[in-house]
């Protein structure tokens, strides 16, 4: 095979210049200025800062409502990426058994993803409204009086369904697509020597889907992370009070409502470090496990 | 209807356009604001009116969201140097704006230099000196000046035979028999501003040292006596009992209940007057925030809710010009009554509020007097206001831990506690912001 090689040893670095801009102009200069304002607290209009060293990070940490934020995140972040992994999963695998209507079913479970988020918050919304949402009135029926925006925990479950529901058709896609390149031979081979279907798949299956498993889980964790922010904000009609909200929406409510930006930027910084860890330990630990064929 | 009103405010738009590049010798200027809906046509009325009533001036009103976003968008654009000229900012941003030296130009100075009379009497009293520096310098010019006050639905009043109470002590007395009759007593729509601000108001309570912040930001800290842990310690009671009701954090959310006629008593905004009477079927009046009559010296003026106009600095001569002569437009009695009359916000001179009383409008709505009334009721010591930074997080706080006590996951005292430590703490933060 013939090598191709750039004349001038400049071109190849020349050509990656515009992405490597775009990456240093919208997010290492963001995250710089993050860094850099963490440590001063500043008037909102500018005049004037004041270096306050570690301070916004401590008070950050020891305020009262951080760790019952942190514990939500944590909490919302399994709970979304659980459901809508196995929903997904669940819907892919039986729908590439579907042979009739198989395009008519595929598309009806692929709509949503078209959906934005604040109107997947919105649906939310209207679904789960005190006077007047259907869900409401359904599990009033079973003696369960619903008050999203009142209790913690109703809130909760209506931010984890529409951030579900929306996140659900994307993993059925990938999913779907994964399961269709598993070879026909290798099933066959499976279905001679084991009969049991819930066997064959847990044992040939599913580790043969695991590398499209493995970029699904990162994949939803940011989301549940940074992308449910709209649903999250529609739900609270950005007022949280003693709602349920995530970390990168109390962000959020103090740099952007509450005009504090040392305060917030200290919290993104934690974030920033904390989204790092998480891939560090995703790609060390889980990567090992999955066999890319 | 609505494709009617949208084709006509579309020619209007364009016909604006025609005139403001014809006349380009106008200085344009903008104005950004927080009202939507009806209160937002209003504002677009008074602006067009404005430009109609002379030629020098183009002033360009736009929306910007809630309160939140207007003023954060106005920061944001201050430090970007794209400020607009007036930036409406409301009763809990006011410390932010007022606190930063420099931002804006005192409305009083504005006015004086500009040869537009300014006298603060000519203002009621409840507005003159909350947007004022610790001088007793107006620096925001009051705009959507409100009170919280009691909407009432007659027909539940008239079923259960009785009538609005005045008092904490009356509601108690006839909440039963609201109840019995089919109806929720008792709604409110914002805890900080009407169970907790205007609490301390109607009380005259003290709500924070240093003279309610009006002093200075630093050492500032937040004050919870008995009597508001009291009234807390009440209202939940009455939730329990079912003699209040309690939807949530959002405004709406707590007067659509109102609105749909299962609610008997409301409190909500002077400036809810002009969208209910347009939306409710039912014959309402509207009476004062009620007090607990136990709690010595109470039933003062309330607190002025709702927002002022700032005038930004760094803006031409000729533009601040425009600026003066636009609030002395804003300012004149016929567009006061005018405003006052469409959105139920209360006049803030008292010329207006005389041309309101001669042409009759409380003999035709009683209900629109109420606002008005209860910001010129008696003031004491701690009525005329508070300046607190960082003050929307404070309120957020409150709405958090007001929020736990409400759903049961916390009680009174130790919500109080709570909302006093972290309250504090961001005070202390405020501080150090300003402090250099």
């Amino acid at each position: 095979m013939k090598k191709v090689q750039f004349q001038s040893r400049l071109i190849p670095y020349l050509l990656l210049l515009p992405q490597l801009g775009i990456v240093g102009v919208f997010f290492l200069w963001p995250a710089a200025e993050a860094v850099r304002s963490s440590f001063y607290l500043e008037d909102p209009f500018g005049f004037g800062s004041t270096f306050v060293g570690f301070d916004n990070f401590i008070d950050t940490v020891t305020s009262t409502d951080y760790g019952r934020v942190a514990r939500f995140t944590g909490v919302f972040t399994f709970f979304v990426t659980a459901l809508s992994l196995g929903i997904a999963l669940l819907l892919a695998v039986k729908a590439d058994k579907v042979l009739r209507g198989a395009s008519s079913y595929k598309t009806l479970l692929m709509w949503v993803y078209a959906v934005a988020p604040p109107v997947a918050g919105l649906i939310g919304i209207l679904l789960f409204d005190q006077h007047v949402g259907p869900i409401v009135d359904l599990v009033a029926m079973f003696g369960w009086e619903m008050q999203v925006g009142v209790s913690y925990s109703d809130t909760a479950i209506a931010m984890v369904v529409a951030a579900v529901w929306k996140q659900v058709p994307v993993n059925f896609i990938f999913f779907l697509s994964g399961l269709q390149g598993i070879s026909k031979s290798v099933q066959e081979a499976a279905s001679i020597d084991c009969r049991s279907g819930f066997r064959r798949f847990w044992t040939v299956t599913f580790p043969l889907l695991a590398p499209t498993g493995f970029f699904l889980l990162i994949i939803n964790i940011t989301y549940a992370f940074f992308d449910t922010f709209g649903i999250i904000d529609v739900i609270l009609k950005t007022e949280p009070g003693n709602n349920p909200v995530t970390l990168v929406y109390k962000v959020y409510l103090d740099g952007f409502r509450g005009n504090d930006l040392g305060g917030s930027s200290a919290q993104s910084v934690i974030l920033m470090a904390l989204v790092f860890i998480l891939t560090i330990i995703q790609f060390r630990l889980i990567e090992r496990r999955v066999h890319y064929t | 209807m609505a494709y009617r009103k949208t084709v006509a405010s579309i020619v209007a738009a364009a016909a604006m356009l025609g005139t403001s590049s014809v006349s380009y010798a106008a200085t344009e200027f903008t104005w950004w604001h927080a009202m939507g809906g009806r209160l937002g046509e209003v504002v677009n009325e008074i602006s067009t009116g404005y430009n109609a009533s002379q030629d020098a001036c183009n002033l360009t009103p736009v929306f910007k969201g809630g309160y939140e976003d207007a003023l954060t968008a106005g920061i944001a654009a201050f430090r970007a140097g794209e400020q607009p000229n007036i930036l409406q900012v409301f009763d809990a941003g006011s410390a932010t704006i007022i606190g930063a030296p420099g931002a804006v130009v005192p409305v009083e100075d504005l006015l004086n230099d500009n040869g537009v009379e300014f006298n603060i009497e000519d203002y009621i009293a409840g507005v003159r000196y909350f947007y004022a520096d610790g001088e007793g310098k107006m620096i925001g010019m009051p705009f959507n000046s409100s009170a919280p006050i009691l909407y009432v639905n007659e027909d539940a009043m008239k079923k259960a035979g009785v009538e609005a109470p005045k008092t904490y002590e009356e509601f108690e007395a006839i909440a039963p028999k609201l109840k019995e009759a089919g109806y929720v007593p008792l709604v409110q729509s914002h805890l900080p501003w009407e169970f907790v601000e205007n609490f301390k108001s109607r009380h005259d309570l003290q709500f924070a040292t240093n003279n309610n912040g009006y002093d200075g930001a630093e050492g500032t800290e937040l004050i919870f006596g008995e009597p508001i842990r009291n009234h807390f310690k009440a209202v939940k009671k009455w939730l329990d009992a079912d003699l209040f009701g309690y939807y949530g954090t959002g405004w709406g959310d707590n007067q659509a209940p109102f609105n749909e006629g299962k609610v008997a008593l409301w409190i909500g905004s002077s400036g809810s007057f002009g969208g209910i009477s347009k939306t409710v079927e039912f014959p309402f009046s509207a009476t004062f925030l009620p007090y607990w009559d136990a709690v010595e010296g109470a039933n003062k003026a309330s607190f002025i809710g709702g927002a002022a106009l700032f005038a930004m600095s760094g803006k031409s001569a000729e533009e601040n010009k425009c600026t003066a002569s636009f609030f002395e437009y804003l300012t004149s009695p016929e567009v006061q009554y005018m405003w006052h009359k469409e959105t139920g916000y209360v006049p803030i001179t008292e010329a207006a509020y005389e041309l309101a009383k001669k042409d009759g409008h409380y003999d035709r709505t009683p209900a629109a007097e109420v606002g008005i009334q209860q910001l010129s009721l008696e003031g004491g010591e701690w009525t005329k206001g508070y300046r607190m930074g960082f003050y929307v997080q404070v309120r957020d706080v409150m709405n958090r831990e007001l929020g736990k006590v409400m759903s049961g996951e916390t009680d009174v005292d130790n919500a109080f506690d709570v909302i006093k430590a972290d309250g504090d703490k961001l005070l202390e933060r405020f501080a150090k912001t300003t402090g250099n």
